[in-house]
């Protein structure tokens, strides 16, 4: 009808080609905070055109609960817990790396039962964490069924971890001098068991549904390509780096505990998409698996903590006999040991990427500053970068395949 | 290397070499336990960055954290570590600053640098020159204040509840039902910084001997003032003035918490 009247009116598109269209907006919306697949408390302003988006920010900081803060105020050994609570899918690794920081400003020699059992409780935390994240970003992508296997395993794990600490989130495990408890047999027989048969069945059956599914590449292959250079520039680590390219991983180039003793291999992505950096933690999973085998044919009969009595408590039953035990035992849980001063920054291989401790030490029982770098602050922040041009839909995968947990960005 | 953290092999001669990249901008360049930290004066900073990142190969940037000395005359110490993925190898660069000096920011050089900047801001109150997008990013929208500062209290000023009445989230100042037990562990007899109950009389001059001795001969000799005088009086002439010991007992035991 309005063509009609424009013909009547001589107007032409030629003479104004907007005329008679509908002025469109860029719009904007808040993805989060409370959305399910934000992964956590995560509020992203996004400017859309139509279903493009033009820029996001990223607010972050909803779950900030001042852990920095707090460790200033307690113990050595009194910190180690928090960092059980920042990331909350990967606990060990996070305390892996506060351990090797005070152990590093006490120079503090750890006995290699203790590091074999860091080593492959620290890989076991890997396969937990990447169910949950490989887990979640096809469920973001639109499928179910390999959630619900992935689960499967991810319950074995916490299974493990509570025979192993009596927790299952939360272990607690890892201390300054080497572990808190040695492991019982059966469970590294179990263990043992579970790798042969168990883990490889449930793994190999929920990723056949998906590396090749055809939906599931149309919604990640291709999308948010990261180059080297930016990868680089933009902090990345991890996985998220491997995936673009860059054959990088602290376990190799740095080792740190018995990793310079395993055999296992890095795997790198090739077109540095998301589809990539799932890839790459799906081969992930079988290499922890394999250095988790070395582990056990390796691991040494031997003590789990060192003997050093200024540093490392020791256990209740030796405390209700010997009178210096008692000593120690009393004046290391409520004192603590003093850490002489100096600073140190100690970065690890975690689960999601380089997870750093920059520890400040001023020669008392406490931190006097201990600086957290979480891995998924740099990578949340090349958000914008990443998302520029997709679609809005992306969001979703480009937040699954950088596999971030609000525990820890936001500490 | 009796640890069994991250080996860092430090290349032969590197300190000299990135003593030589810095050159004058080098204030101080410190070896502990393996790890190098170079200290730059603040203004050279960006210069000193561009040039680790491209003679040094220092690819990435993969943290910059602050620190809070409240004794120093700039009290504030910035740190940012430098990561090589191609010589493997890890620096730790520094600069110090006050609450008003910017720092120049890096992020023209590592975009990563953005946020980065913006905790320390956040956390410390630090300002960095030249980013532009210098928000908050931890703390609340309005939230008031520098956390991370040592003289922040811990449990900050305010806190927050959800009020029935006004249907919203309302601030209020904090209220504890106990205060945080914070325990002083220093020996001491291993240089405590505190003065033992009595030790400061050992250490306090002998007092010199007046010229003429202090006695207090009329009440106006007390200092107490005229008020005071006055009501004495008063009282005197009524009853006979009552010894005020006894009630005192155990009262005057020192309190350790107390001195601390």
């Amino acid at each position: 009808m309005s063509d009609y009247l424009e013909k009547l009116d001589h107007v032409t598109d030629a003479a104004d080609p907007a005329y008679g269209d509908t002025e469109i907006q860029n719009y904007t919306i808040n993805f989060g905070p409370q959305h399910p697949a934000a992964h956590g408390v995560l509020r992203l302003v996004m400017e859309l055109e139509g279903e493009i988006v033009e820029r996001c920010d990223p607010h972050v900081g909803l779950l900030h609960r001042g852990t920095e803060k707090l460790i200033e105020y307690k113990t050595y050994m009194q910190a180690l817990p928090y960092f059980d609570r920042l990331d909350y899918c990967s606990p060990l690794g996070m305390e892996h790396s506060y351990v090797l920081a005070v152990e590093k400003l006490l120079n503090l020699e750890v006995p290699e039962r203790a590091q074999y059992l860091r080593v492959f409780f620290a890989e076991l935390t890997r396969i937990c964490n990447h169910m949950l994240n490989l887990g979640s970003h096809v469920m973001d992508v639109g499928a179910m069924t390999p959630n619900l296997w992935l689960f499967e395993i991810r319950e074995d794990c916490l299974n493990f971890f509570e025979r192993a600490s009596g927790a299952r989130m939360h272990s607690a495990y890892f201390r300054p001098g080497g572990v808190h408890q040695d492991v019982p047999l059966k469970l590294l027989t179990d263990i043992a068991d579970w790798l042969d048969t168990r883990l490889p069945r449930l793994f190999e059956d929920a990723m056949s549904l998906v590396v090749d599914n055809r939906i599931f590449k149309q919604r990640n292959v291709d999308i948010a390509i990261v180059s080297k250079e930016d990868a680089l520039k933009w902090g990345f680590s991890g996985p998220m780096l491997r995936g673009s390219g860059i054959a990088w991983d602290i376990r190799k180039a740095q080792p740190y505990d018995v990793y310079d003793r395993m055999d296992f291999d890095i795997p790198v992505g090739t077109a540095y998409d998301c589809y990539d950096r799932f890839m790459v933690r799906v081969e992930e999973v079988r290499q922890s698996a394999r250095i988790m085998k070395q582990c056990l044919n390796d691991m040494p009969e031997g003590p789990i903590a060192s003997f050093d009595r200024k540093v490392v408590p020791p256990k209740r039953g030796e405390m209700k006999r010997s009178m210096e035990a008692l000593i120690h035992h009393f004046k290391l849980y409520t004192e603590g040991f003093h850490v002489p001063a100096g600073e140190v920054y100690v970065a690890t291989e975690s689960p999601k990427g380089e997870f750093g401790v920059y520890l400040v030490s001023d020669g008392s029982n406490k931190p006097y500053r201990c600086k957290i770098r979480p891995t998924a602050f740099s990578h949340l922040q090349a958000m914008d970068f990443m998302m520029k041009g997709h679609m809005l839909a992306d969001t979703t995968a480009v937040l699954g395949a950088m596999d971030i947990v609000f525990g820890e960005c936001d500490r | 290397m009796a640890h069994s953290a991250p080996k860092i092999v430090n290349p032969e001669g590197i300190a000299e070499e990135i003593g030589a990249i810095l050159g004058s901008m080098l204030v101080e360049a410190v070896d502990h336990a393996d790890e190098l930290t170079f200290t730059v004066a603040r203004e050279d900073l960006a210069n000193a960055m561009v040039a680790l990142r491209d003679m040094g190969h220092y690819q990435q940037l993969m943290e910059i954290a602050g620190v809070d000395y409240p004794d120093r005359a700039e009290r504030f110490e910035v740190a940012y570590h430098l990561l090589s993925v191609t010589r493997n190898h890890r620096v730790r660069v520094k600069v110090s600053t006050d609450e008003d000096t910017p720092v120049p920011t890096v992020t023209h050089l590592w975009p990563v640098a953005g946020w980065l900047e913006r905790e320390v801001f956040d956390m410390y109150g630090v300002v960095f020159d030249g980013n532009t997008d210098l928000r908050r990013i931890l703390t609340d929208y309005g939230f008031k204040g520098h956390p991370q500062r040592k003289d922040f209290p811990l449990t900050g000023y305010v806190e927050l509840r959800y009020s029935e009445e006004d249907k919203r989230v309302v601030y209020e100042p904090v209220k504890l039902a106990q205060d945080f037990r914070s325990f002083d562990f220093m020996s001491p007899w291993e240089g405590a910084q505190y003065v033992l109950p009595g030790d400061e009389k050992a250490a306090a001059p002998a007092v010199p001997a007046a010229s003429t001795p202090k006695a207090t001969e009329s009440k106006a000799d007390t200092g107490a003032g005229d008020a005071a005088n006055k009501k004495a009086e008063e009282k005197s002439a009524e009853a006979p003035a009552k010894p005020a010991a006894a009630t005192d007992e155990g009262k005057g035991a020192a309190k350790p918490e107390d001195k601390a």
